[in-house]
This record gives structure tokens, sequence and C-alpha cells, in this order.
């Protein structure tokens, strides 16, 4: 009991580090990832992106603020990441800014892995556009309520915003359908939620750190209408993402291939429930009247690995899963060793 | 009255505090909420030269007076003067491709540039590191400080193993034999850090936030009529 007492606290670094270690040796190596079921707020955050912009019967107008630096990026990149994918698979026109001085190197990751890689069809001014950082806070947030083009005159690289075309027709923050944030403090969600959702009824959602979750949760579901807490959230988030970009394809296939959209979606929903049993389905009755070619493309699109980039969350689960065990574990034998020296009559 | 130390910043600062509540709950006066939104914005920019130079001063000092550490002043100004240099002179930075003849048409953090080196290469890595120590410290606190020393601690205690496993897939795995969609439900683990999370937290985080909301609405307020001076350093 003395030595447990007394235990030199690099054996509690050492087991921490084996904690992360081990299983992110492991996942790299097997691509084993734990299941996730969404929780409300997770499919709320995914809703809210995927109506965008329905009720006026357009292309979604979506600000993009990423307010986060690399030290929180292990919790809030793979949310980000995420978000870019739905947007991007969605077709809304994405507007990145940053009230983070280091915002836009965020900004820039997760351009370069979703949209460069995935989606290099989708072209810069027209689909999505980086307006980069501005310093000020939440009075840069005030200040685009009433007029953008005051806040932001050029993008990121330096083109005023008269000469990109997405540009056009946005004046202020009542011109966009969504405001999506992904931050990790001040300035972050509870300033969009205090100065732009509230002020101007704009639907606001957000991703944030651990931390600030549950300072976060009041707001939730009226001034915000989804939150995503941690990488909890964001494998959550993740996964609804996935799997309805998987069911997105298999549905454009078949529309392709000329089924009317009535029966397109629940015959992809079905698919898309058992993706492992595609050899089956595609011999089925439903898809008969495919062609060779559109069953191909319909066996790949159900079977295709999902990207790496896609399934950080995921796999980012594992550490923090057996972190999490090794802290119930330690709190359980520091009481076991506090109740036993108490008993002794030993020292508080 | 000192005019320029006292009268001039309490009547900025009562003008500009009164703008913006006016202009926050009268649309006509939306402009001038813009204006003085401005010209904080301004402000704020300055503030990063300001933090520049009291930087400079105080790792100066403590090069020139040599004491405990004046080596790391040292690396702290290098660092800080060549990013200064490397950003302010967009070192590596390829031009805007609509003006390909000016380099300084170009993007500062653009992927190659030497700002971008810097943080990818220095900041990036730093930082994540400083933040991913945080697990190691947690844990040693942990064993040594978290004790069930009276009712209050063993209920932390509880809250805390429920969220730590419910946050998980442990969560799942150790209440997974309770049906989801029965009458107790609720007490998965998983279910219970989200109930734990959206009725007691959020009625605990509620209450503090209207109690600092009122807090601010009251100090705001005597700092905009002038009885509170704090702010101008002046002591009273």
């Amino acid at each position: 009991m003395n030595f447990l007492n007394n235990l030199d606290r690099r054996w509690i670094f050492l087991a921490m580090a084996l904690c992360v270690g081990v299983p992110i040796l492991v996942i790299g190596l097997t691509g084993y990832t734990f299941p996730e079921t969404p929780t409300p707020l997770a499919e709320a955050f995914f809703d809210e992106v995927d109506v965008a912009g329905e009720a006026k019967g357009r292309r979604a107008n979506v600000l993009l603020a990423f307010d986060f630096d690399p030290a929180s990026a292990g919790e809030l990149n793979p949310m980000a990441v995420s978000l870019v994918h739905q947007c991007a698979q969605k077709g809304h026109r994405m507007y990145f800014i940053s009230l983070w001085p280091v915002g836009p190197q965020m900004i820039m990751d997760a351009v370069n892995k979703v949209i460069k890689v995935h989606y290099p069809e989708m072209v810069y001014g027209e689909d999505y556009v980086n307006l980069g950082f501005k310093a000020g806070n939440e009075q840069v947030i005030k200040v685009m309520g009433v007029d953008l083009t005051t806040e932001f005159r050029t993008d990121v690289e330096g083109t005023t915003l008269s000469q990109i075309p997405m540009m056009s027709g946005i004046t202020n923050l009542e011109d966009f359908d969504l405001i999506a944030e992904i931050s990790a403090g001040y300035p972050g969600s509870k300033e969009w939620v205090l100065y732009a959702s509230t002020q101007f009824n704009i639907p606001l959602v957000s991703g944030m750190t651990g931390v600030q979750a549950p300072q976060l949760y009041p707001y939730f579901p009226n001034q915000l209408k989804g939150l995503l807490g941690a990488i909890k959230g964001a494998a959550e988030y993740e996964y609804l993402v996935n799997q309805w970009v998987r069911l997105d394809k298999l549905t454009g296939i078949l529309e392709q291939a000329g089924l009317p959209p009535g029966e397109a979606g629940p015959l992809a929903a079905e698919f898309a429930a058992s993706p492992d049993q595609v050899s089956t389905w595609t011999v089925s009755a439903a898809a008969s009247t495919l062609s060779p070619e559109a069953k191909a493309a319909l066996i790949e699109a159900a079977t295709e690995p999902i990207p790496g980039e896609y399934l950080e969350g995921q796999r980012r689960m594992g550490p923090q899963l057996f972190a999490h065990l090794l802290m119930v574990f330690l709190i359980i034998l520091g009481n076991v060793i506090f109740f036993a020296q108490r008993r002794r009559g030993g020292g508080s | 009255m000192q005019i320029l130390t006292r009268l001039i910043p309490l009547l900025i600062t009562g003008i500009a505090g009164l703008v913006m509540i006016v202009s926050a709950f009268i649309p006509y006066t939306s402009e001038w909420g813009k204006i003085a939104g401005q010209f904080f914005n301004i402000l704020a920019a300055f503030a990063f030269v300001l933090g520049g130079g009291n930087l400079l001063k105080v790792h100066l000092k403590k090069i020139s007076d040599q004491g405990a550490g004046w080596g790391y002043s040292g690396v702290v100004l290098v660092c800080f003067l060549v990013t200064l240099f490397v950003g302010l002179f967009k070192i590596g930075t390829y031009p805007n491709p609509s003006y390909p003849d000016v380099h300084f048409s170009g993007e500062t953090q653009g992927t190659g540039s030497g700002f971008w080196w810097a943080y990818e290469y220095v900041f990036k890595p730093l930082t994540a590191t400083m933040f991913s120590i945080l697990a190691f410290y947690v844990a040693s606190a942990a064993f040594r400080a978290f004790r069930a020393k009276n009712f209050e601690a063993i209920l932390l205690l509880g809250t805390a193993f429920i969220i730590l496993l419910g946050s998980v897939s442990a969560g799942v795995f150790l209440t997974d034999w309770i049906p989801n969609a029965g009458p107790f439900g609720d007490l998965r683990l998983e279910n219970l850090r989200i109930y734990i999370m959206q009725v007691f937290n959020t009625a605990g985080t509620r209450a503090i936030m209207i109690g600092i909301a009122l807090g601010i609405a009251s100090t705001s307020l005597k700092i905009m009529l002038g009885i509170d001076r704090s702010f101008l350093g002046s002591g009273d």
C-alpha cells in the first residue's frame, strides 16, 4: 500500500501513454473503429445542415466559421472535415471565415482534405470561398450583421469581393441560410449565439471542445439548432455523414439508371442498410431493370472503403476509450488507498 | 478634472456604450452600431501592435537583467522577429494568379510560403504537444486528488464516472443488457450522460449565465455612467 501511496507519477504517465499509443497503433494497422450510436444532438446538427436553403428553394449559402487552432485540432478537425464533406456532397455554397488568427490554416486543412481531393469539380469563388481571419472578436460578427463587405473587402488571396461570383448578393449575415461554427473558446460559439443567431434569427449549429460543451447546452435547441461536443460528437456526426453520403451516391446511381426518385430513394436505403449483401440485391427483382454498368457502379459505391480522413473521429474514440478507462481505474485506486489509510489512522 | 486622462475616456466610453445599446434596439440606428464596431475593430488590430511592443519590452528587459531563464526570452524574441519578418515580407509566397507580376499580391499563409512552413512545422506540432501533455497531468491529478471525502464529493465522483464511461463505447458495453426502448432505457450509461448534460448541467449553467448577465449589465451601466472608473487605471 505504501508503494501505491508513494507511486511515482511517471508510472501514471507511462500508463496513459500506453492507453493512448497502443490503440492508435492497433487502429492504424487494422482500421477497426468502435460502433457509434448518434445522439439527438448530432442528428439535429446533421439535419440542420441537410435542410439548409430548402425553405427558400435555392442552393444554400452556408457560413462556416472555423474558430480554433492546432491545440484543439485533435478534437475539432474531424468534425470540421465532416462538416465540409456534408456541405460539399449536398452542393451548398461555402463561405469560410475565422475569428482566430490561425483559423485560416484550419480552413485550408479541411479544404485540402475534402474539396481538393474528393470534390475537384468544385470551383473556388463559385462553390466555396475563404474570407480568412479578421481581428475584433464579437465586433466582427456585429458588423457583419449590418454590412459584411465592411469587414471583408478581399478574400484570403487578396481578391476583391466584387470579383468573386459567389459573393454577389451577399451583403450581411441575413443572406446566409445557415451558420455552422466550430469553436475552441473565445471568440466562438457563445458569441455567434449572442450576436448572430439570436439577433438576426439565423439558424446556427456548432461543434465545440469538451470543456465548452456544458456551457453551451442551455442554448440547444432554440438558439443552437445542433451541437457537437468534443471527439464523441465528431465521431457521431462523422458516422451520420458517411452513411448519408453512401446513401446519396446509391440514390444518384439509381436515378441515373432511370428509376423515378420515389423508387430510387427507398431502394437505395435498402441497399445501404446491407452493403455486405451487394451481390444479392443487384440480382433481386427490384434491380432487374438496371443495366450491367449501373449494377457495377452500385456495387462499387456500396463496397468502396471510406477514405481515412472521413474516419478520423471514429478512430480517435479508441484512444479515448482506454484513456477514460484508465482515469476511472486511477480514481478508484486512489480512493482505495485513501480509505485504507484512513482506517489505519493515516493522513488524509 | 483632467481632460485627457479622465473626461475624454469617460465620454468615449459612455457614448460608445450608448450607441451600441441604441443600435441593438432601434433598426434605424443600426448604422451607428456598425461605425462604432468599425472603430473597435481598428483598435483591436492596433492591440496586436501594442502586444508585440509589450512582448519586446518584457523580454528585452529580462535579457538585459540576465535573470533566471533569460535565454528563453532570447528564443522568444528570435522566433517573434523571424516570424514577423517572414509574414510582413511574404517570404516564399506565390503571387495572386490575377496579378502574377506583383509579389506582394500573394497569400501570406499560402501553401509553400515561409509563414506556412513556420506554422506547419513549428507552431502546429508545438501547440498540439502542449495540449496533449494535459492528458498526463489530468490522469495524475485524478489519482491523487479525486477523493470521496464527503457526500458532495461522492456525487461529483458518481457523475464523473457516468460522463467518462457514457462518452465512450464502454458505457454501451456495460449497460447494453438494459433494453433501450423499455421503461429503464434511460438508465443506460450513454442515455444517463445525455440526461445529466441536458437537465442537471443545463439548469446549473443557465442559473450561472443569468447571474453573470445581470452582473455584466450592472457593471457596464456603472462604467458607462462613469461611476466605476477602475478601467482608467486610477484605482478609484
